[in-house]
């Protein structure tokens, strides 16, 4: 029974989980990988939407994943535990609970984590998570928090506090039919029969088109109606069960009671009308098992022993038929077929598998182990451990591609790179000069701003001039001067024009200089940016083939070592899934012995009954 | 994929509640102990994954020259996108028709990398062609037309598909 609540109340909230975080995470870096991670996430397709998660904290935190301890958030939680791994969701909202996170987030991982232990059927840990969910709660989440509270209550062992959470949840739209249901269920247990009655009675009278409400007021009815039949209130049983309706996973019990209701009144000719239905449905179903029976009892008890016997041969012969089912089933089981049907299952990722493995022969047989929690899971697993070998084994194939992409590439590269690394060394050289000179001339523009030399701005012309001008005035020694007046007076004339001209065209020529080398600054930067670029695809060169060997050298050993741990784990998961199966078949088996073998004595009693039914009526005549 | 899950767990889960559990055939602690160890390969799996990711993202599509292109979806409620064709400097380099599931996923906030691949730095144009329907079921089409540039640094667009009254297509970095 807790499976139910467990169940249902986990199911209910991961889709506005889900929006409620991504909301918060577009104001975050690597939105886009997030967003991503989402978009798979929305599709079910949980292992992609936690590669893109993941990928996105690398990235944002520039270094090598961690762990879970590092993942923000609720979202991560849910990732994880969509997937099913709960150890590493409980260590995500451990981190948000023990995080600096408001109130109302903390208290809807708490609620998270207590919906999981609760379905691990770890009720104690749920119950002190739930405890310390204090002051505001979510909207989204508060009747499902409710709910969680009132079936932890009832699974450990305080129905009157369940009552009392429930009671105030009979009018949460979301939750119909379950609240009330649950609800009838914990009066019972806590000893208000009547009560409990009562309000399964009206749990059994919602009106609803939603499926999931409608299965729930079926099982309010079928329980009801079969605490009557204990009680031998055979009208108010019928009248209960007969509100089920005819097709439902509830419909073939309550055909099956709702017969034994009337044959308890010894009104076999009504109990007739749904065994009878109830016996042309699938032979696999313990009910119509029991119906097959059930019909031909019903006729011998109206005295129609020819018919219940006709009836009791076709019983002996559908079960025979189901045994031979059966025993092919328990064959194709050794032989591995249960596994490969899985394989299938999981090649064509199939959503809805427990309904397809339903049609199988090997898994014919199953439905009910399938309904189990355990078997689910034991499912789930193998179908996750046959994804993850496939797609191990696709990396290790990636890996192989990826290696002959860099020898490619060493092969087209490596004889390039001696011309190329000249080419840069020249280019690198012209910078530096360039550099260089381009200081030193910033260096003097500088200094002349404190102390003009107009000198240093004379043009290469009158340099020339200047230099002539300096070697006549060397030449000319103070006793030529006296001899050449006139020349030594043109040289100082000369030499006076050339210092007019610098200093008076100072100014002009120092803005001029001050442009060109800016002019220059301009060069150099477009030089720099040459030089740069060609490092950084000389970079981009050496690393697409260079420093990758150890890294691929560690992925490789260890999709090895996954590899081999899957192989293992998927062998473990198969064999589990495969005593389970051949257990419940053996199960099944022995249950259709026993009925073949009552159908034997009962029709060889028919035959005995119609017999004696002749010989009385020919006396008679 | 979860609604549907739900409901049929659900389903599964109300038809068989009064049946016994099955663990006790395949002793609980056997079941327990493999689980945990079927989480811890998930892990150690999910953490290759990453590696992985990462590792061909740098050999196929360097920083230097990639690009991206996501779509994304702003006003869910009025426009269904049936297919999407983007055109890079005038070539088809990604086309998708969208399934239901993944339009649900656009539609709840998830972006779709529909594009990854190699440019030179530069000016490009890049051109989306999408076709749909509108609120009403009237079927629509429209075509965008983006330039951009690519430096050094990996570059990521986002073209944001909208109502088709409004710009219909925009593109975001």
């Amino acid at each position: 029974m807790p499976r139910l609540y467990v169940l249902f109340a986990c199911l209910l909230l991961t889709a506005p989980a889900l929006a409620a975080v991504g909301a918060e995470l577009n104001n975050r870096p690597h939105r886009a990988e997030y967003d991503e991670a989402r978009y798979y996430a929305h599709q079910g397709e949980w292992f992609e939407a936690l590669i893109r998660f993941d990928a996105g904290q690398v990235r944002s935190g520039g270094s090598a994943p961690k762990g879970p301890a590092r993942l923000p958030g609720l979202l991560a939680g849910d990732f994880a535990l969509s997937y099913r791994m709960d150890q590493r969701a409980e260590a995500a909202l451990q981190a948000v609970i023990d995080g600096p996170v408001p109130e109302a987030v903390r208290n809807e991982a708490l609620f998270r984590l207590a919906q999981m232990y609760f379905r691990n059927g770890r009720t104690k840990e749920a119950l002190q998570a739930v405890r310390r969910i204090r002051g505001s709660v979510p909207a989204a989440i508060r009747a499902d928090l409710a709910f969680l509270r009132a079936n932890i209550a009832l699974d450990s062992g305080r129905p009157a506090e369940a009552v009392a959470i429930l009671k105030d949840l009979q009018g949460e739209k979301s939750l119909e039919g379950f609240s009330a249901y649950n609800l009838g269920i914990a009066l019972l247990r806590s000893g208000s029969e009547q009560q409990g009655r009562e309000q399964l009675d009206r749990a059994g009278r919602i009106d609803s088109s939603d499926r999931a409400a409608m299965a729930i007021r079926d099982k309010a009815n079928l329980v009801l109606g079969e605490r009557l039949l204990g009680e031998q209130d055979f009208p108010a049983a019928k009248k209960v069960l007969d509100r089920v309706r005819l097709s439902g996973p509830f419909s073939n019990r309550s055909l099956l009671s709702s017969g034994w209701a009337d044959a308890s009144q010894e009104q076999f000719g009504n109990a007739l009308v749904p065994w009878s239905i109830l016996a042309e449905r699938r032979a696999a179903d313990p009910a119509v098992q029991e119906a097959l029976l059930a019909v031909p009892y019903a006729y011998g008890r109206l005295g129609v022993y020819s018919t219940a016997a006709g009836k009791y041969e076709a019983a002996l012969q559908a079960f025979g038929g189901e045994i031979a089912r059966l025993d092919a089933s328990l064959a194709g089981i050794g032989q591995g077929a249960l596994l490969s049907s899985l394989a299938q299952v999981e090649a064509a990722r199939d959503v809805d598998w427990m309904v397809n493995l339903r049609e199988r022969p090997e898994t014919f047989y199953l439905v009910d182990l399938m309904a189990s929690g355990e078997f689910q899971e034991s499912v789930n697993n193998y179908l996750d451990l046959e994804q993850l070998r496939k797609k191990l084994d696709a990396w290790a194939g990636d890996l192989a591609a990826f290696e002959d992409i860099l020898r490619l590439r060493s092969a087209y590269y490596e004889p390039l790179l001696p011309a190329i690394d000249r080419e840069f060394r020249q280019l690198d050289g012209q910078v530096r000069l360039r550099s260089e000179q381009r200081n030193r001339i910033a260096g003097q523009l500088e200094a002349m701003e404190r102390a003009p030399r107009p000198d240093l701005l004379m043009t290469a012309d009158e340099r020339a001039m200047s230099e002539q001008v300096a070697g006549w005035e060397r030449m000319m020694t103070p006793e030529r001067r006296k001899i050449t007046p006139q020349l030594w007076h043109r040289i100082r004339r000369l030499r006076g024009a050339l210092v007019w001209n610098i200093h008076a065209d100072y100014d002009r020529r120092f803005a001029a200089a001050r442009a060109h080398l800016r002019e220059l600054d301009h060069e150099l930067g477009m030089l720099i940016e040459q030089r740069r670029s060609f490092e950084q695809t000389r970079q981009a060169v050496a690393g697409s083939y260079q420093g990758h060997g150890d890294a691929m050298g560690r992925l490789r050993q260890r999709i090895h070592a996954a590899q081999g741990t899957v192989r293992a784990l998927s062998a473990r998961q198969g064999q589990m899934l495969e005593s389970m199966a051949v257990k419940e078949l053996t199960r099944r088996r022995d249950r259709l012995e026993e009925l073949r073998l009552k159908a034997r004595f009962a029709l060889a009693d028919s035959y005995d009954r119609a017999g004696k039914a002749g010989v009385r009526g020919k006396g008679a005549q | 994929m979860f609604i549907l899950s739900r409901r049929f767990i659900l389903a599964i889960a109300l038809g068989l509640l009064s049946f016994p559990a099955y663990a006790g055939d395949a002793s609980k602690e056997q079941l327990k102990s493999l689980d945990e160890q079927v989480q811890e390969i998930k892990a150690e799996t999910l953490n290759l994954a990453v590696q992985m990711r990462l590792l061909e993202e740098k050999l196929l599509y360097p920083s230097t020259t990639q690009v991206a292109v996501y779509v994304s979806l702003d006003d869910a409620q009025k426009f269904r996108p049936d297919s999407i064709e983007i055109q890079l400097d005038g070539k088809q380099v990604a086309q998708h028709l969208y399934t239901a599931r993944e339009l649900e996923a656009l539609q709840k906030g998830g972006m779709q990398r529909i594009y990854v691949g190699n440019i030179a730095s530069g000016d490009h144009v890049l051109q989306v062609l999408v076709a749909g329907k509108a609120a009403g079921g009237a079927g629509v089409r429209r075509k965008g037309t983006f330039k951009f540039r690519k430096d050094a640094g990996p570059r990521l667009l986002e073209v944001r598909l909208a109502e088709p009254d409004a710009a219909m297509i925009s593109l975001r970095d």
